[in-house]
């Protein structure tokens, strides 16, 4: 008993986390290249030949620097939605449709920093999550419009003479966890009660990566997992698109949330038992976010680059949080750590998650640039 | 760069906990009682949908040792979809039970999906079937995908259920080829089922039925290596209904032979299988008979093995089965009650293998020492543990001591043959320490693997160590100690051990010494060899290392480990400290204005004599038990362990009997003092208490390293109200247990180390449990500022009350002579006689001391490390000389 108050007890304490991680950016694909026929060939092989050759550099945070334009319910509001009928400040997935130019600057920013891969701002476009704003009916446009946003910034950067030299980058569309989780009860009176369904939850990602895929999106970033059990839903909602969509079929990168000291996720898993869980989706990458610091981070990491047999990403938070419940990590602290974990063979993929900013970023970049990423596990296929 | 692994094709299955299928696991036991058409009593919680109690069922199988649990809710009365949602959503809000990974099990594909919709682990799907055509089952095996579920595949096809040998690998191999080639499923996460059937109905088609699944399973295996097989065994007796010594008998048989073959899992009643061995052999031969179809002709062996049941049935269940292994060679025998921690026959055995073999000495160095290389296999693999070890010592000890007379008078009469071999290892704990747990258990286990331990006791100064140690000619010095001056104590040991210029290498263990402080304090006082032990499973190891030809290779390994842990030390301990006079102006602020300090309503000194032992009982926790006896993990959580579980049960029985004996025969007795005196602070570090005696001035130490803005840095000192606003009170308390001793000395001569170490580790528990108790009695009534609060154990254990208790010598106020004080203001020595060693340790071992604090804000704390200001603040304010002061500061001094 007491662990299940324990468990809702962090689960509070996560959702208020999460709403201030805020979502990521997304973007669009209007691009003549994303109408290619055979595009995720070649994005899929492509990704997979740059991950041999070095480590990639995701992004950082998107709540972090969407804060620091400071923007009001009005600039929230946009034009179209200035008689919505509910707050709509803090639905920051809103600002792909309402404030394109903020969401694709920050974008560029990371590129300019050296993000070789950019999360869509789409970690709440789930008509689930929308439902906080009475916005359910926005998911398939929120998620279209920050895959536009994202790949709008990815090809006006490499066209800049900043990208000079800077042959690629990719869109990550963000699948968030959800504010509703499938195997937990949010009653403690009743614990086999289930806020939400299996099938609406599969409902939810479907329409999410319908409209994260036909917008163009290279990769689906399921992330900032805490509960397997959303996570799983998120993977048959993809495996199940893919095979009704024949074509379509894009890389899944997987990342998980160890929440505390016990080196379990939210809903009670140890990291080994996450794997195993997820595996069945054939992820590119497997990996960490959130929650913890690069320094409570590291043993975790090191498990996963032992059992996976995938890529290894990471991208924890800039330390803990303070007593302001700001991060203070500077960059050159973050990098340090994540130069180590590389530099110990432990991760294919790194990037920044709460508190983490461009200065970040580019203190990351500069460390993992010149070493050589984790060596893929040799995958035995008979008994010996 | 860490180097390139390699990922093995095993069937890994997830609960919160991975369950990972190695060729050389053992046999999955898959629990079966969660099963409404297997357990009556199940079937109707479920219909009467007593939902929390079916759970009892779940979490009983997982206790008795299932790793994986079938659930199966196909009942013709039950909404099976609902049944399986509700029941699985019930069991993820259960961790001790949704550790291990489902199987979830029903004929209806609807009810499986309904299940794989609730579980965030990876599930077995039980099962699909080629039964409905090609097209059904591919699209039930994605389905199982999507979900990232295994699967189990029923030997069954269009046109039935298989039922011989190659109809049953012949269906098998089909789904494979399907659901490897067209679906890209992996071999291992697909498992079969050829279907068990029942045999010996009478009818004689059926009595092949076991030998037709037995060498199925041998082919299936060697034509798809990765894939598992699995069954539900109980079918196989389904005609010996009611009577269970036959089926319990059959089923162990047909495993025994379906195992070998290559079956890995199966879904039975794991705490009802006989063991192969000791089933009565007549019983035995006629299942074998049944089973592999042998002495079969016109269902003769059916014929037996029926009559045979009818006896079985009448006489009830066989108990006598624990016993036949004094049939048995005495080698044998020998071995059996070393490995099992048998005492009751082992003068008998040892006096027949006297008589057996030439010499006495024969006898230990032949079947006892096999018997004990057993043990020490088992315990080297995991598979037996340190309780179970101590019970195999006290096995050998008793027949060594029958032997022993035998061997002396031989060696009158044949001084020459009786030169020892075995190698000896010198255990001691330091001057001034009386805790000696950790080192009597080395020493059993060191004994256990054949060496000569001589084991020195507590409190033993270096010159008596170091001449022991030079006359007996030890090849290995252990030491151990519990309280933090005996780190300084063995760095003095080692800088003599090289001024004598002694050889043998130094181990180093106990509970407050660690790799680091090894490295960086002792090892660079001696060159022949210093190691840290973690704990005694160690231990044999690195004796044995130690001892042999790698010896010179493991000591450059660790001086090179202990060299890189030094340089490590001396870059990363430099932290950031803030002065100490930075760190008295960040004290800890509470609102002391509006806080009315509650007046203690014991008045000075309160004594208690001879403590009602049952109930202190009631207090005890059980984790540090545990931890003690090296099974670690939290109580009640690790009863349910995978792998200590078992053990741990017995454990905590065998414990709880002594509990029992100390209480109703007052093994014990326990004598505490508390006291209460108005107290306040200086704003800085020092406590004013006025006792009866005047003022007594009590020294606290704060935290100097540098923190965050706004983060305060502690002191015991901050918890009491500063003179300036007004008074304030504090308390401190002493408890002990007498008594132990003299049971401790009649286990020891008793040879009874097992007995030994448990009435030591009891004698623990109970003074913490006293401390616990006394400290709620203070708080509710001594002292009385919680009158109201009512607390469980459990809560107490973790500390959920207001107020602390810290003691001098840990964390928060880690200088031990501040117990001095203590030991004044409540004259512990003459009132419940407690003596204090040079070291400041308390003897008896079992005590413990501590102050009082009420306010409900206070709190534990680390100190953490200090500078030479506050080491120079702190000399002048207790009026010690610098030097003094840091010697008992060194652990905690900035160096």
């Amino acid at each position: 008993m007491r662990r299940r108050i324990c468990l809702l007890f962090t689960l509070h304490k996560k959702f208020e986390l999460i709403k201030r991680y805020e979502p990521p950016p997304s973007s669009h694909v209007y691009t003549l290249s994303s109408l290619l026929l055979n595009l995720k060939f070649i994005t899929m092989s492509a990704i997979r030949d740059l991950l041999n050759k070095r480590i990639l550099v995701l992004d950082g945070a998107m709540g972090t620097m969407i804060q620091r334009y400071k923007l009001t319910e009005a600039d929230y509001r946009g034009d179209r939605f200035k008689d919505w009928h509910s707050d709509v400040k803090g639905n920051n997935d809103l600002l792909s449709i309402t404030q394109p130019d903020i969401i694709k600057a920050i974008h560029k920013e990371y590129l300019q920093a050296g993000s070789d891969i950019i999360e869509t701002n789409t970690f709440s476009s789930t008509s689930i999550a929308q439902a906080d704003y009475d916005m359910q009916s926005l998911a398939h446009e929120l998620n279209v419009a920050s895959v536009k946003c994202a790949r709008e910034a990815i090809d006006e950067f490499l066209a800049s003479p900043a990208g000079e030299g800077r042959e690629m980058a990719f869109v990550a569309g963000a699948i968030g966890p959800l504010n509703k989780t499938l195997s937990l009860s949010p009653d403690v009176n009743n614990p086999g009660y289930r806020a939400v369904t299996f099938d609406e939850v599969v409902a939810a990602y479907t329409e999410q990566i319908h409209a994260l895929i036909e917008a163009g999106t290279d990769i689906l970033l399921i992330e900032t997992i805490f509960d397997t059990l959303n996570a799983k839903a998120a993977i048959f909602a993809a495996k199940k698109y893919f095979r009704d969509h024949p074509g379509t079929e894009k890389d899944i990168m997987i990342s998980g949330t160890i929440t505390d000291a016990s080196g379990r996720t939210l809903s009670g898993q140890t990291l080994e038992a996450f794997y195993i869980s997820v595996a069945h989706a054939n992820p590119l990458s497997i990996g960490l976010n959130c929650a913890l610091g690069a320094k409570d981070m590291r043993a975790h990491v090191e498990e996963l680059s032992q059992i996976s047999s995938c890529y290894v990403s990471a991208y924890p938070n800039a330390g803990l949080p303070n007593a302001m419940g700001e991060y203070d990590e500077e960059p050159t602290e973050t990098a340090a750590f994540l130069d180590d974990w590389a530099k110990q063979g432990f991760v294919n993929i790194v990037g920044g998650c709460c508190g983490t900013t461009p200065d970040h970023i580019r203190e990351i970049s500069r460390a993992v640039k010149s070493i050589k990423p984790r060596v893929l596990p040799i995958v035995e296929e008979v008994l010996n | 760069m860490s180097e390139q692994v390699n990922i093995k094709p095993y069937l890994r299955l997830s609960g919160l906990e991975p369950l990972v299928v190695r060729p050389e696991t053992n046999f999955i036991n898959i629990g079966e009682r969660t099963n409404v058409t297997g357990s009556k009593k199940f079937a109707r919680l479920i219909r009467e949908n007593k939902y929390e109690e079916a759970l009892s069922v779940a979490r009983q199988q997982v206790e008795n040792g299932a790793q994986v649990i079938d659930i199966n809710m196909d009942d013709a009365l039950l909404d099976g979809v609902q049944a399986m949602t509700t029941f699985v959503n019930l069991l993820q809000s259960e961790p001790d039970i949704c550790k291990v990974p489902l199987m979830i099990d029903s004929s209806k594909f609807e009810i499986i999906e309904a299940g794989l919709k609730c579980v965030q682990g990876k599930c077995i799907v039980n099962s699909i079937s080629l039964k409905e055509g090609e097209e059904k089952f591919i699209e039930q095996a994605i389905t199982c995908q999507n979900y990232g579920a295994a699967v189990i595949v029923m030997a069954f096809d269009e046109k039935g259920q298989a039922d011989t040998e190659d109809r049953k690998v012949e269906i098998c191999h089909r789904a494979y080829k399907i659901l490897t080639e067209q679906l890209g499923f992996k071999g291992q996460d697909i498992i079969f089922d050829p279907n068990v059937f029942a045999i010996a109905t009478g009818l004689e088609e059926h009595n092949n039925y076991g030998v037709d699944f037995i060498k199925a399973t041998k082919r299936i295996k060697e034509l798809m290596p990765l894939t598992g097989v699995s069954g539900g065994v109980s079918n196989l007796s389904f005609s010996f209904r009611g009577n269970e010594p036959v089926r319990e008998a059959m089923h162990s048989v047909f495993l025994y032979y379906a195992i070998k073959a290559g079956m890995n899992m199966g879904i039975v009643n794991a705490g009802q299988l006989v063991v192969y061995d000791v089933i009565e052999p007549q019983l035995k031969e006629l299942c074998e008979d049944v089973i592999l179809n042998r002495n079969n002709d016109n269902n003769e062996a059916t014929e037996k093995l029926l009559a045979f049941a009818e006896t079985v049935k009448s006489e009830g269940k066989v108990e006598k089965k624990n016993d036949a292994w004094r049939e048995a060679s005495v080698e044998e025998r020998l071995k059996h009650a070393l490995v099992n921690g048998i005492t009751e026959y082992i003068d008998t055995d040892t006096e027949e293998a006297r008589q057996k073999y030439p010499r006495p000495l024969e006898v230990i160095e032949g079947p006892l020492m096999a018997g004990m290389d057993v043990v020490g296999d088992l315990f080297g693999a995991g598979k037996m543990f340190l309780p179970q070890v101590v019970k195999s010592a006290r096995v050998m000890k008793k027949s060594v001591a029958w032997l022993t007379p035998f061997i002396e008078e031989e060696k009158l009469s044949n001084p020459a043959a009786s030169a020892g071999g075995a190698a000896k290892v010198l255990l001691a704990t330091v001057k001034g320490d009386v805790h000696d747990i950790g080192k009597n258990i080395v020493g059993v286990v060191l004994g256990c693997n054949g060496y000569d331990v001589i084991d020195m006791g507590v409190m033993v100064p270096v010159d008596k160590i170091l001449d022991t140690a030079e006359r007996e000619g030890a090849d290995i010095i252990g030491l151990s100690g519990l309280i933090t001056p005996s780190l300084d104590e063995m760095v003095h040991v080692a800088h003599e051990m090289k001024r004598r210029n002694m050889k043998q290498p130094l181990l180093i263990g106990g509970a407050t010494t660690s790799r680091m402080h090894t490295a960086v304090k002792i090892a660079p006082q001696y060159d022949n060899g210093v190691m840290h032990i973690l704990d005694a499973s160690r231990s044999v190891t690195a004796v044995s290392t130690l001892l042999g030809k790698e010896k010179l290779v493991l000591l450059q390994k660790t001086k090179d480990e202990y060299d890189g842990l030094r340089k490590q030390f001396a870059n990363k301990n430099k932290k950031e400290l803030i002065s100490y006079k930075d760190a008295v102006a960040a004290k800890e602020q509470f609102d002391w204005e509006n806080y009315t300090p509650v007046k203690p309503a014991v008045d000075g000194v309160k004594v208690f004599k001879d403590f009602d032992l049952g109930e202190i009982a009631k207090y005890i926790d059980w984790s540090p038990f545990f931890i003690a006896w090296e099974m670690p993990g939290r109580y009640p959580e690790v009863l349910s362990d995978d792998k200590f579980g078992a053990e741990a049960k017995k454990l905590l029985a065998e414990a709880e009997k002594m509990v029992e004996s100390i209480v109703t025969e007052k093994w014990f007795t326990a004598d505490g003092v508390i006291g209460f005196w108005s107290a306040s602070s200086n704003n800085a570090d020092t406590i004013t208490v006025t006792t009866s005696d005047g003022e007594v001035k009590l020294e606290s130490l704060r935290q100097q390293s540098k923190k965050a803005a706004g983060h305060p840095s502690f002191s015991l000192a901050d918890f009491v109200k500063p003179s300036q606003i007004g008074s304030d009170y504090m308390g401190a308390f002493a408890v002990t247990i007498h008594g132990a001793r003299q049971h401790i000395d009649q286990f020891a001569a008793e040879l009874d180390d097992y007995n030994k170490i448990m009435v030591q580790v009891l004698a623990d528990r109970f003074v913490e449990a006293f401390g616990e108790c006394l400290h709620e009695k203070s708080r509710k009534e001594y002292w009385g500022y919680a009158k109201d609060e009512a607390l469980s154990n459990k809560d107490l254990i973790w500390e959920e009350y207001d107020g602390i208790r810290p003691a001098p010598g840990y964390p928060a106020c880690p200088d031990h002579t501040e117990k001095i004080k203590l030991f004044d203001m409540l004259n512990v020595t003459n009132n419940i006689g407690i003596s204090l060693t040079e070291s400041l340790a308390m003897d008896p071992p079992a005590s413990v001391c501590g102050w009082y604090f009420a306010h409900p804000k206070s709190h534990y704390f680390g100190l953490g490390k200090i500078g030479r200001d506050q080491l120079e603040d702190y000399a002048r304010r207790k009026g010690m000389n610098i030097e003094e002061a840091e010697k008992w500061l060194s652990p905690v001094l900035e160096s």
